[in-house]
């Protein structure tokens, strides 16, 4: 083995910097290797071809950025990309307000000091994040299936009966209730988290501010909350990539058209079109790379007004 | 000795046990009724199956009608060997970049972070491509190797704090005696971070096991279904059978249930210590 060579120098590895021994190569290549072929790779490659159209004959040319042009601007694509783009704001926004703020609220409550059952409450909420989308998907349209029953009967029994409707079916209503579900079940992530945080600041904190003569209000919004702030931002910028990634629920909910008449299209349905075609439209990989690095633009928007707008506010207030 | 107990902790109570219902209640119903008979299912949905109602008829079906042992195996296939590759070369990754000193470390740290915040996803049109070209359409093979790009980077954050934390002293007293890198990793390091692989497998298991996305594109046939491709053909294709369509999801929560309640505590331990830092 060529080990026994640099083994016999123990410092060396410490000491310089500038060689590139060769064991830190056999450790570093395989998972170099697999990123880079599987991931970045494709990733560059269909930034690439979202550059290039086919003709008739399948024979790809370059062509600019004439597909984003189409994808903008004409009417037999801008319309759904728009729509979609919307509707996966829409999706966004209710995660953020309704996932986040039920996420924070269990969060104020199980940290609460000598909470009993604290471990249960947090193992039991969090179990639905565990599922598989499609799953959850599955077990929603069931339950809100007016075939079956369950969800008017509850409403019934609390005497809100009236409200029922077939959510999921109703343009007006599908998105919303789709983005429900989607919270429902991932509840748990941003609970985990800002949990995690709220035990985390030091209880001279809280106590030095009970003396002060502080109360539960002003505590949590002068002391803990700027505290948590910087988790408050994990749990956005995660939640921004996984709404702008989303795919797998609407496409188990309502399939790939995303129904009725597009009303819970969002952008990985509409790229999973776009990219295999559905009903008469063929799928173009072309135009399907294109939809992917406009939503890979507007991830990395996201990524980075986060890095270096939120994140760096945030470490400034903090110290 | 009885503490009072002060009304406010009540309402808490009643809040996270509402809530705790809410959470939970959906997927007990799916169980519920999967043992039912189609009549109970429609008449009592609440109700617990009793000898009277008590039916397996939808997991008969299920078993007829579709692969899901095979389902399950891809399943398990895809879900061990992506995690096994992960973790064995993740944790090598980690150990060159945390512990020696050399031009591009911080690049490298750089450019495999990028995984992290970037959905894999997106090269979909690419990945298919490539796929194809190398033969791997509808093989497993296929899936295990998206999986391991899309988990590595996560793996080897997760990994290199933790060997950070590993003592110096250890290492190089191992290098005095004369021991190689690759038996330092083998024999010192691995053994030392398992409790960090149990943090990074919960975290790498669950979304592959989940995924629909890969196996939608590049394996939706011939038999190489994983269960969640699985259960969503199945269930597009039965969906008036409500006894089917029950047990199908019952067959597939089951097993995540069961691994769920036994390994909790890894996850709950990865979520609020290392992956918030």
């Amino acid at each position: 083995m060529t080990t026994s060579l640099e083994s016999t120098f123990p410092l060396e590895v410490a000491t310089a910097r500038s060689r590139f021994p060769i064991h830190v190569a056999v450790f570093l290549t395989p998972a170099l290797l697999i990123y880079s072929v599987f991931s970045i790779y494709p990733l560059v490659d269909t930034i690439r071809l979202s550059l290039y159209a086919s003709d008739q004959t399948g024979a790809q040319h370059f062509v600019g950025l004439v597909n984003f042009q189409t994808l903008l601007t004409d009417p037999a694509w801008s319309v759904h990309f728009w729509n979609a783009l919307r509707n996966n704001l829409i999706f966004f926004a209710i995660h953020m307000v309704v996932q986040n703020g039920i996420g924070l609220g269990l969060a104020m409550l199980l940290s609460l000091p000598r909470l009993t059952g604290g471990n249960i409450y947090r193992t039991l909420i969090f179990l639905p994040t565990m599922l598989s989308v499609v799953i959850i998907g599955f077990v929603w349209q069931l339950i809100l299936n007016p075939l079956w029953g369950i969800a008017p009967n509850l409403l019934k029994a609390v005497g809100l009966g009236s409200l029922f409707g077939p959510w999921l079916g109703q343009e007006s209503t599908a998105l919303i209730t789709i983005s429900l579900i989607s919270v429902w079940q991932f509840v748990g992530i941003p609970m985990m988290l800002i949990y995690a945080a709220l035990i985390n600041i030091p209880d001279d904190l809280l106590d030095a501010a009970t003396v002060d003569g502080a109360g539960p209000f002003s505590i949590f919004w002068f002391v803990r909350l700027p505290l948590i702030l910087p988790t408050l931002g994990v749990v956005s910028i995660l939640t921004f990539v996984a709404n702008f990634n989303a795919f797998d629920l609407i496409y188990a909910v309502k399939g790939a058209l995303a129904g009725p008449n597009f009303s819970t299209d969002i952008l990985g349905t509409f790229f999973y079109r776009t990219f295999f075609g559905y009903q008469l439209q063929v799928g173009s990989p072309t135009m399907g790379a294109t939809v992917a690095t406009a939503m890979l633009i507007i991830i990395l928007m996201g990524v980075l007004i986060y890095l270096f707008g939120v994140q760096r506010r945030l470490q400034r207030q903090m110290f | 000795m009885n503490r009072p107990i002060r009304p406010s902790r009540i309402l808490v109570h009643l809040a996270l046990i509402l809530y705790t219902v809410i959470a939970l209640g959906p997927i007990l119903l799916i169980l519920l009724n999967a043992f039912k008979t189609r009549r109970a299912i429609f008449a009592d949905p609440l109700g617990f199956p009793d000898a009277r109602t008590f039916t397996t008829i939808g997991f008969d079906q299920v078993f007829a009608k579709s692969d899901f042992g095979l389902y399950f195996l891809n399943s398990l296939t895809v879900t061990v060997v992506s995690l096994g590759l992960i973790v064995l070369i993740g944790a090598m990754a980690a150990w060159a970049l945390t512990e020696y000193r050399f031009r591009g470390n911080t690049i490298i740290g750089l450019y495999l972070a990028i995984g992290i915040m970037v959905p894999i996803r997106l090269g979909s049109v690419s990945i298919l491509r490539m796929m194809v070209e190398l033969n791997l359409v509808n093989t497993l093979t296929a899936l295990i190797l998206v999986y391991v790009a899309q988990g590595l980077p996560l793996a080897v954050l997760i990994l290199g704090e933790f060997i950070q934390q590993i003592p110096r002293e250890l290492r190089d007293a191992a290098r005095c005696d004369g021991v190689s890198e690759y038996r330092i990793f083998g024999s010192i390091i691995l053994p030392l971070i398992q409790p960090a692989i149990a943090t990074v497998a919960v975290f790498t298991m669950v979304p592959i096991w989940n995924d629909l996305w890969f196996p939608l594109i590049l394996s939706p046939g011939d038999g190489k279904q994983t269960i969640t491709l699985g259960v969503q053909q199945f269930i597009g294709q039965y969906v008036t059978d409500w006894n089917a369509v029950l047990a199908s999801l019952t067959l597939a929560i089951a097993p995540i249930l069961v691994l769920y309640l036994l390994f909790s505590r890894y996850l709950v331990r990865g979520l609020t210590a290392g992956a918030v830092k």
